[in-house]
């Protein structure tokens, strides 16, 4: 089957490799229909995630049809067609079943290298460096899906792929954003970082009760996007944050600040070089300008919900500021499973179309293509879909 | 106040009180740190006149370079042994570095702008501080074998998990240096082992206490080719959320303390191994199989792993003769593949 290997920093290409196959007993086989490229996925293209080897097979976006299942599945049948979590989660374990899915003590079996790196290990992920697992990803024609009665979830067919694949990570992952800030009626909640899950995240925030949601970003479409959404906008080029958020509110401040951002923060000229330096001279591996920001803005007792991608350490991180002002911080890898059921009926009461957020669809084989276009913010790309033996080449949506 | 009483020990030669070495362990320490001053100074030197250095030893001034990184190396070692309680592992890297720094002498001397008195010289007193280090490591090593623990939680009863492991013949499904177990009846059984090398060893060892739901601990017999015992206990978990199973097993390995210094600076770190064997336990006990991904088909270390792709049909028959596929899997992968692609 063709797949997109990653083989180095801004180096992926699409190849052939093996068919995937029943390994575990609990493993279905999709054929994918749908996968999409997702802003995590730009972390391991500028090779800054460690335990990435050459050949690895990326993508943890992925949805289609169900062609074999091992001996122990019962929920699924051929023909099935299924969107697919990014968290592998066993179902069995104790945070399984406390439905924290994406801290599943069972998926992922390179836990001992997580262990050293963050103490414990959280659950595996689909083609997301061995740290994870080493699970070959879903930017492919077919993947295994280990513990498939737990993970897939079926989709009616009325319903189209672009309307449902977001469910296997970003819908779910700015919900979960926003549902960390436990909204109040009347709230005003700022989400730093307007690229899909900032999209999600602002949506989701009216969907559970935000009076007011301000979004901050500097890309022209994606603060369109987000005003389409309904949110207020801050351009960070043009406007100082901290200045517009408090004129905004008071002086008081956003009651939730969501950092919708991570690791690769873009920043003012000065903070973005200080931390690109220490990055690069490996004295801390993630530049946390929007998670320093969101702190610094967040009123008294509020909450800073921190879904943005981190993978090692940070300086500069004001801890006078949270513990002064009493701040909350939650965190966390989307529970993916958890969220999916509730998502999907919103999707079918016709609450949300998660399709608006794809500005591009284009064949598997171009793959390279897309991750160039998507981390330059090329010819308005927010979101790009990639399907498997597409008809033609590309397809632009805006 | 009444505390309730752990008890120490189940009636075996060793336990996790097991007295520390006293005055042997001491010395060794104290040498240690001595070693560590001399790594500092040594290492700064390098780093700061590198030239001092070529010329004290003789060596060509064009090699400034390669001094400063070895100066690095002795400075990491110093710090290594003053950054740890019981400095074994840094002093065995000092010995490392010596042999490396032979070496380099060695290929130095070849050279035609060679000082050969000075090197010399310069060998002999690697060769003096080699000596030390062997000591000190060895000593510090000491001659009492493999010790190794680990523990888990799983989400069953300690009933159900001391079931599972009272039937020695599951525990080669879970711990990968096993081939074999087989009760022979009477709290007796036989071990069969990978060994280095492709080799197999085996043993007999007899049970010493077995208390339903709680412990067991076994010890191998007189005359068996590795001399080891071992003791699991299951522990029911504050708010019964499942079973602590903590073991501890001792064993003598071959070539004594050296082949397993030796064995640990090729990853073979046995308190990692018993890690990765109980969390495969786990997955048995509460997922019914260990659950492999692409790139842990083969083997579990980092440097061993494949790239995270589907297996082909070679490596897949590989994975089934080495048992590193789940046992229960009987698929038949070959039509499944053929199904597909045609």
């Amino acid at each position: 089957m063709k797949a997109n290997c990653w083989y180095g920093k801004t180096d992926t290409r699409v190849e052939d490799v093996p068919d995937p196959q029943i390994l575990n007993q609990r493993d279905a086989i999709v054929k994918i229909s749908s996968t999409a490229i997702c802003g995590s996925d730009l972390h391991l293209y500028n090779g800054l995630i460690p335990t990435m080897q050459r050949g690895d097979i990326l993508g943890h976006e992925f949805m289609g049809e169900v062609v074999e299942v091992g001996r122990e599945i019962t929920n699924l049948k051929i023909g099935d067609r299924v969107v697919v979590p990014f968290p592998i989660a066993c179902g069995n374990c104790f945070f399984c079943q406390d439905e924290m899915f994406s801290l599943c003590e069972n998926s992922n079996p390179n836990a001992w290298m997580s262990e050293k790196m963050f103490g414990h290990a959280a659950s595996g992920i689909f083609g997301y460096s061995h740290l994870t697992g080493g699970y070959a990803g879903g930017q492919a024609e077919y993947a295994r899906v280990p513990f498939a009665d737990v993970g897939p979830i079926k989709v009616p067919h009325h319903l189209t792929d672009e309307q449902v694949l977001f469910l296997s990570d970003i819908f779910p992952t700015g919900f979960m954003g926003a549902e960390m800030c436990d909204i109040m009626p009347g709230d005003t909640i700022a989400i730093w970082g307007c690229g899909p899950v900032g999209q999600f995240s602002i949506r989701s925030a009216f969907l559970l009760g935000a009076e007011r949601v301000i979004a901050i970003d500097e890309v022209p479409e994606r603060l369109q996007m987000a005003e389409l959404g309904g949110a207020q906008t801050i351009d960070f080029s043009r406007q100082n944050v901290y200045e517009a958020l408090m004129d905004l509110t008071g002086g008081r401040g956003p009651d939730s600040c969501i950092d919708d951002v991570g690791m690769e923060a873009h920043a003012p000229a000065i903070v973005e070089a200080y931390d690109r330096v220490k990055q690069a001279m490996m004295l801390e591996t993630d530049r946390p300008h929007a998670l320093r920001e969101a702190i610094m803005c967040c009123r008294n007792g509020g909450t800073v919900s921190v879904i943005g991608v981190y993978g090692g350490f940070i300086d500069k991180f004001p801890m006078g500021s949270v513990m002064q002002r009493s701040l909350t911080i939650r965190t966390g890898q989307a529970h993916v499973q958890r969220y999916m059921p509730r998502l999907l009926q919103l999707i079918e009461n016709g609450d949300i179309d998660p399709s608006f957020v794809v500005t591009h669809i284009m064949n598997l084989e171009d793959a390279p293509k897309a991750y160039e276009m998507f981390k330059k913010k090329q010819d308005g790309c927010i979101k790009v879909v990639l399907k498997p033996g597409m008809n033609g080449h590309h397809e632009t949506i805006h | 106040m009444t505390a309730k009483a752990q008890p120490l020990s189940y009636g075996t030669t060793f336990t996790e009180q097991r007295p520390k070495h006293g005055l042997p362990a001491t010395r060794a320490k104290r040498l240690a740190k001595g070693l560590g001053w001399f790594s500092v100074g040594l290492g700064l030197t390098e780093l700061l006149a590198p030239k001092a250095i070529a010329k004290i030893t003789g060596v060509s001034n064009a090699h400034t370079g390669l001094i400063r990184l070895y100066g690095a190396r002795e400075l990491a070692a110093g710090i290594g042994i003053f950054a740890q309680q019981k400095p074994t592992e840094s002093v065995w890297a000092r010995v490392a570095g010596d042999a490396l720094d032979l070496t380099t002498l060695g290929i130095a001397f070849s050279s035609p702008n060679a000082k050969r008195g000075r090197m010399a010289f310069a060998t002999a007193n690697v060769l003096a501080v080699t000596a030390l280090d062997l000591i000190c490591a060895k000593q510090l090593t000491g001659d009492r074998g493999i010790h190794a623990k680990a523990s888990c939680l799983i989400n069953q009863t300690p009933d159900e998990v001391y079931r599972f492991w009272r039937n020695f013949e599951n525990l080669p499904r879970f711990m990968k240096h096993l081939e074999a177990v087989e009760d022979l009846g009477g709290g007796r059984s036989r071990w069969a082992a990978k060994a280095p090398a492709g080799t197999t060893v085996e043993w007999e060892a007899e049970i010493i206490a077995d208390v339903p739901g709680e412990v067991i601990t076994w010890r191998s017999l007189e005359n068996s080719d590795v001399d080891n015992a071992g003791a699991v206990r299951f522990e029911t978990a504050p708010g019964h959320r499942g079973t602590i199973v903590k073991v501890n097993l001792e064993y003598n390995p071959f070539g004594g303390a050296v082949g397993a210094a030796i064995a640990k600076l090729f990853g073979e770190e046995p308190g990692q191994q018993l890690d990765d064997d109980l969390r495969r336990l786990k997955q048995v006990l509460e997922v019914g199989e260990v659950v492999v991904s692409d790139a842990t088909l083969m083997s579990t270390g980092y440097f061993a792993q494949r790239a995270a792709q589907p297996p082909d049909v070679e490596e897949l028959e590989l994975a089934e003769e080495s048992e590193s596929l789940p046992s229960q899997t009987g698929t038949n992968y070959r039509t499944a593949t053929e199904g597909r692609t045609t």
